[in-house]
């Protein structure tokens, strides 16, 4: 599903340039549950930045789906965005004065999907989230992890290749984070890939694979037995 | 334009943010208030200043005496100039002049006006059967002096409407009737109304031959009256009558051993000079209004573009969002652009139709010297209109471009 070979990417910052990402080479299968750890400073967000369009390599290739991305204008990165990937934030980014349906309605709306079938759709993967209930409700007033469920609706509604999840549970307390790591694994359990950057241990465990990047670098890549969120909801 | 969705989108937008919109289009809504009102009260001008030159014929020429200020041939100044009737005729008959209309005043002194007891403290002007024209004069009753009536001195008068209305209450029609001017009876034998209105209404015209004869006004005359034909347009209208006033002006001076610069001696008052005056000073006045709007019109761009370059930074997450989900770079700056020229347009319209139906409504009441019924032409406006919501186009995109060119990553941090 991704192939990465051979990545690196640099940051200009003055005279001086940073550099970020030290040769990656990586790939990922359909079906699977990623975590990218790393602490902070390490490259794990500009990797995820990078499989999600929202950044330009500077060397070595990416192939999404078969596709290699490479020299694409902004016209045609949203086009493939809108295609293949779908988002979760930690901040959630939710357009505030769209209701949760409208929201989850967004990315289809890009697609050229109908109103009424927008606002079908929308209301089906809001009750695949548990929030079929909050569909007319503005973003404030919803809870942090009904707002990330509200995400990550959205982030399915266009049916993309892979979901991004950057810091997913980062604004949540433990108890909602498990909630949505438990909302995270079904997904991924109805054959959904997934990739997930994290500091935290625990999210990280609920992965079947994790990631470990340093400084640039990948140091440890291992699949692990994956711990079910369910259990502590 | 025509995308349904992207409208549905807009009113989406419009409807959750009315604050914002109602201010972007207050702004430019005042804008062409303003300007329609100005526009208005520019014509309101012109109307006015019209109205004011249509008390005499416009063309007319008119010249007095004066006394004299400089000395000429060996003649003191001070010295009162009287005209005789010898000058009106060689102005008229042997000079090569194009004149229209021509006519002469006489004013008798010391005299006393009578209706049956009742005094008339109106002036009697002995005249011409051209003044009717040269006064810009209509007849509601009978008639004016007419060329026979002077040549067989007939004692016969014209009075006005208003002499009329203030004197002759007790009869339906003052024609046939007679007053008595120094006890002489004149048979009145109609009834003029002047357009410039009732303060040119205060007179009692005679024949002049009747004037001069029983007044003891031998061949005196007290004021000069002439006018050039119509001409094809303004300008050339203002040169004949210019042309003809310094004809004229260079045979009176001769005539009467006037200094050719003397200031006093002869005064003359050309009309067209004056209107070519007030024509200019309108048409300024009114350049100075559209100066005035068009500044207005573009603070209210400028509104709409600082407006929209705060919606733009407002809303830069919400467009990092919708880039990441697949928003082009075109569809961002559709969306907003969209957004400000149907706000532009909407509220460019509602001013447009305030301001018009207020002039419309207060317009015909408005009752002031030198302002009548300002209006403004509905194509001028329309075009504003036009200019405006193309305006609210080139202020919305800018920030639009701008707002798409953000980066998406850097779009998303925005807080």
């Amino acid at each position: 599903m991704i192939e990465i070979k051979n990545l690196h990417k640099s940051y200009k910052m003055g005279s001086n340039s940073l550099h970020v990402l030290k040769g990656i080479n990586f790939s990922v299968e359909e079906g699977e549950l990623v975590a990218i750890m790393g602490s902070s400073g390490s490259g794990k967000s500009t990797l995820l930045n990078i499989l999600g369009m929202l950044d330009e390599l500077d060397e070595g290739s990416y192939t999404l789906d078969g596709v290699p991305i490479k020299n694409l204008n902004e016209t045609k990165a949203a086009q493939y965005r809108n295609k293949f990937l779908g988002f979760i934030f930690q901040s959630f980014n939710l357009i505030n004065y769209k209701t949760a349906a409208e929201n989850v309605a967004l990315p289809l709306y890009y697609q050229k999907v109908g109103r009424k079938e927008r606002h079908e759709k929308a209301l089906k993967y809001l009750e695949r989230v548990g929030l079929k209930e909050w569909a007319t409700h503005l973003p404030s007033e919803l809870s942090g992890g009904q707002k990330q469920r509200v995400a990550i609706a959205r982030a399915m509604a266009a049916e993309p290749k892979v979901l991004l999840a950057d810091e997913p549970t980062g604004a949540l307390d433990s108890k909602t984070s498990y909630e949505v790591m438990d909302l995270i694994q079904k997904i991924n359990d109805a054959g959904n890939t997934i990739l997930i950057v994290t500091h935290e241990p625990d999210i990280a465990d609920m992965c079947k694979r994790i990631v470990h990047l340093k400084d640039g670098v990948i140091v440890e890549d291992k699949k692990i037995e994956q711990v079910r969120a369910s259990q502590y909801v | 334009m025509f995308d349904l969705e992207r409208w549905q989108e807009i009113f989406d937008t419009i409807r959750k943010n009315k604050l914002r919109t109602f201010l972007t289009g207050l702004s430019v809504a005042s804008g062409i208030f303003i300007l329609v009102i100005l526009l208005g009260f520019g014509q309101g001008m012109q109307n006015g200043i019209a109205k004011e030159f249509e008390s005499d014929s416009a063309t007319s020429i008119w010249i007095w005496t004066e006394t004299t200020q400089k000395a000429h041939k060996g003649l003191n100044p001070g010295r009162q100039i009287q005209f005789r009737n010898e000058d009106y005729t060689t102005i008229v008959d042997k000079m090569d002049l194009t004149l229209d209309q021509k006519s002469a005043f006489y004013l008798p002194q010391n005299i006393t006006t009578t209706y049956k007891d009742d005094a008339l403290i109106y002036r009697v002007m002995g005249t011409t059967n051209g003044a009717q024209f040269l006064e810009n004069q209509d007849m509601l009753e009978g008639r004016f002096i007419t060329i026979k009536d002077e040549s067989q001195v007939e004692k016969v008068a014209v009075i006005s409407d208003k002499i009329q209305r203030e004197a002759f209450t007790d009869v339906d029609n003052p024609v046939g009737e007679y007053i008595k001017i120094s006890n002489i009876p004149f048979k009145i034998i109609g009834v003029y109304k002047d357009k410039a209105g009732e303060r040119e209404e205060n007179r009692i015209f005679i024949p002049i031959t009747t004037a001069q004869k029983v007044f003891n006004g031998a061949d005196k005359l007290d004021n000069l009256v002439f006018s050039s034909p119509p001409a094809a347009n303004f300008d050339e209208a203002v040169q004949q009558s210019i042309t003809l006033k310094t004809k004229i002006d260079t045979y009176l001076r001769q005539a009467h051993s006037i200094a050719p610069d003397d200031e006093g001696g002869i005064g003359i008052n050309n009309q067209m000079e004056n209107a070519k005056r007030f024509y200019a000073l309108t048409g300024n006045i009114k350049l100075f209004f559209w100066f005035v709007g068009l500044c207005t019109i573009i603070a209210g761009v400028v509104g709409v573009s600082n407006i929209m370059l705060i919606v733009v930074k407002e809303r830069t997450k919400e467009i990092g969002i919708r880039k990441a989900l697949g928003a082009k770079p075109w569809s961002i700056i559709g969306m907003i652009l969209h957004e400000s020229v149907f706000v532009t347009a909407i509220s460019g319209f509602t001013g447009l139709i305030f301001s018009m139906g207020l002039l419309e409504l207060i317009g015909p009441n408005i009752e002031v010297d030198y302002i009548v019924n300002p209006s403004v032409d509905f194509n001028v406006a329309m075009s504003t209109v036009f200019l405006l919501v193309v305006a609210g186009a080139i202020a919305g995109f800018f920030p639009a471009w701008r707002a798409a060119s953000i980066h998406t990553i850097d779009a998303l941090r925005d807080e």
